[in-house]
């Protein structure tokens, strides 16, 4: 317990670290804004409480908000992410329930599994962010554009950051 | 009452998730209409700590870009130093200091932090209210215009971009003095901008310098924004929109000026006076 609580603290400070230090960095034009950070909700173990699901989202936001001068919009996003996790969940359950340990992840539940579930959850933090920062339906489906390139790009770099992470944990 | 609790108690997930998005509303909507420094951005001494570190490591990355400007800069600088005029217009050197008198002071700042791929840009600069930095102020380059000064700490500011769907710069065609609000509009990317409201009469030519007029309290005049790429007279309409290629590459900002306009509250001062004047003897 400690040292999944241990861990996932570490992978708080490295995501948020990569995403304001480096993936803030790189620029692929308007339409292409990666947002990596997501991958710390996706994660989070099974048995997490619903209640701390929405601080840690609250937190997480907040966080990166601070780097973006986003204020609060950040926080929206992942709140509303934290809110809708266990009902996606709950939908992709397997037949047979999950496991006491598993952890969403590819490692334990594999691709096809974790591309459906990460991706509704990054198109959704997306969808939300967006249309925060834009504030107006005008620009619709420019926004809508955004979005859907942007969340590819995510789910991208989410999927190989999830191979890198499980070689490790098997060698352990 | 005891079972109003008890069903806040049953719905608790929903009740803190609403109570959680009011938040984040709230710190939204606060940070937009009000132009203040909020607790919680850029310029909170935490991130900017880091956000410095890292513009320092990164200012390594455009040093040779970064000494051409200066040199260029230093270049053009010298050349109208007065010096340079001595030996032909001698006459005029006395008389410059009693005639002209100056109306915009520079603060030379550094980029700590810079974002150019969102639909609303801004940038943290290492200069506050400590060097006399307030609101509202213009930040240009040698290159050209880059924003106004939106929030400031003791020691940093931030800097509404010209690549934010909220700036308004009000310009002018330099060959002709016909003038416009020059805005970033959906579908710009990241070296254009629209320029509304030139009148047909005028005769555009690709490559014509556009500049800032002189009708903002903010900016001084002449300086450059970009050159006209190409120009449409939507139907139904008197006027043409100017796409504009803006002159300063916003993604390589590295040093930039920050100008205080010393006339500003007398101008402004003056101008309300003759509003409410006006508004009286009515």
């Amino acid at each position: 317990m400690v040292n999944t609580i241990g861990r996932n603290i570490i992978r708080f400070f490295v995501l948020v670290l990569v995403q304001v230090l480096v993936i803030k960095n790189i620029e692929l034009g308007r339409f292409v804004n990666p947002f990596v950070y997501v991958l710390f909700m996706i994660v989070l173990p099974f048995e997490t409480p619903k209640w701390m699901l929405l601080i840690i989202g609250f937190v997480l936001g907040l966080t990166i908000d601070m780097f973006y001068d986003t204020m609060g919009m950040h926080a929206a996003a992942c709140v509303f992410i934290a809110f809708v996790r266990p009902s996606v969940l709950n939908w992709f359950s397997p037949r047979e329930g999950y496991e006491f340990g598993m952890q969403p992840t590819i490692q334990y539940l594999g691709v096809p599994w974790f591309l459906s579930y990460s991706a509704i959850l990054i198109v959704l933090h997306h969808f939300v962010l967006f249309f925060i920062e834009v504030f107006r339906f005008s620009e619709f489906f420019s926004t809508l554009l955004r979005v859907i390139i942007s969340s590819i790009f995510t789910l991208l770099l989410v999927v190989v950051s999830q191979y890198l992470f499980n070689k490790k944990k098997e060698e352990e | 009452m005891r079972n109003l609790f008890l069903f806040i108690w049953r719905n608790y997930f929903i009740f803190l998730f609403l109570l959680l998005e009011a938040l984040c509303v709230y710190l939204i909507v606060q940070n937009n209409n009000f132009q203040r420094a909020s607790f919680v951005n850029s310029s909170n001494s935490i991130s900017a700590g880091i956000l410095e570190a890292s513009a320092n490591v990164k200012e390594y990355f455009y040093l040779k870009d970064a000494n051409e400007k200066l040199a260029k800069e230093n270049a053009e600088l010298r050349g109208k130093l007065m010096v340079s005029f001595a030996v032909s217009l001698n006459d005029i050197h006395t008389s410059y200091d009693t005639t002209f008198h100056q109306k915009y002071t520079f603060t030379s700042a550094k980029v700590v932090n810079n974002s150019t791929n969102r639909r609303n840009n801004y940038l943290t600069l290492n200069k506050g209210s400590k060097q006399g930095i307030k609101n509202n102020m213009a930040v240009i380059t040698s290159s050209g215009v880059v924003g106004q000064v939106k929030d400031v700490t003791d020691n940093f500011c931030t800097v509404m971009s010209l690549l934010n769907s909220k700036t308004t710069i009000s310009s002018k065609i330099k060959k002709d003095g016909s003038y416009g609000p020059l805005s970033w509009d959906e579908g710009d990317d990241l070296s254009m901008a629209t320029l509304h409201d030139i009148p047909t009469h005028v005769r555009l030519i690709p490559g014509d310098t556009i500049v800032t007029s002189a009708y903002s309290l903010t900016f001084p005049e002449n300086i450059m924004i970009g050159t006209v790429e190409s120009y449409v007279q939507k139907s139904g309409q008197y006027f043409y929109t100017v796409k504009v290629k803006l002159s300063t590459d916003f993604k390589k900002l590295s040093h930039v000026y920050i100008v205080t306009n010393i006339m500003k509250d007398e101008q402004e001062g003056l101008e309300k006076k003759s509003e409410t004047d006006g508004k009286t003897s009515q």
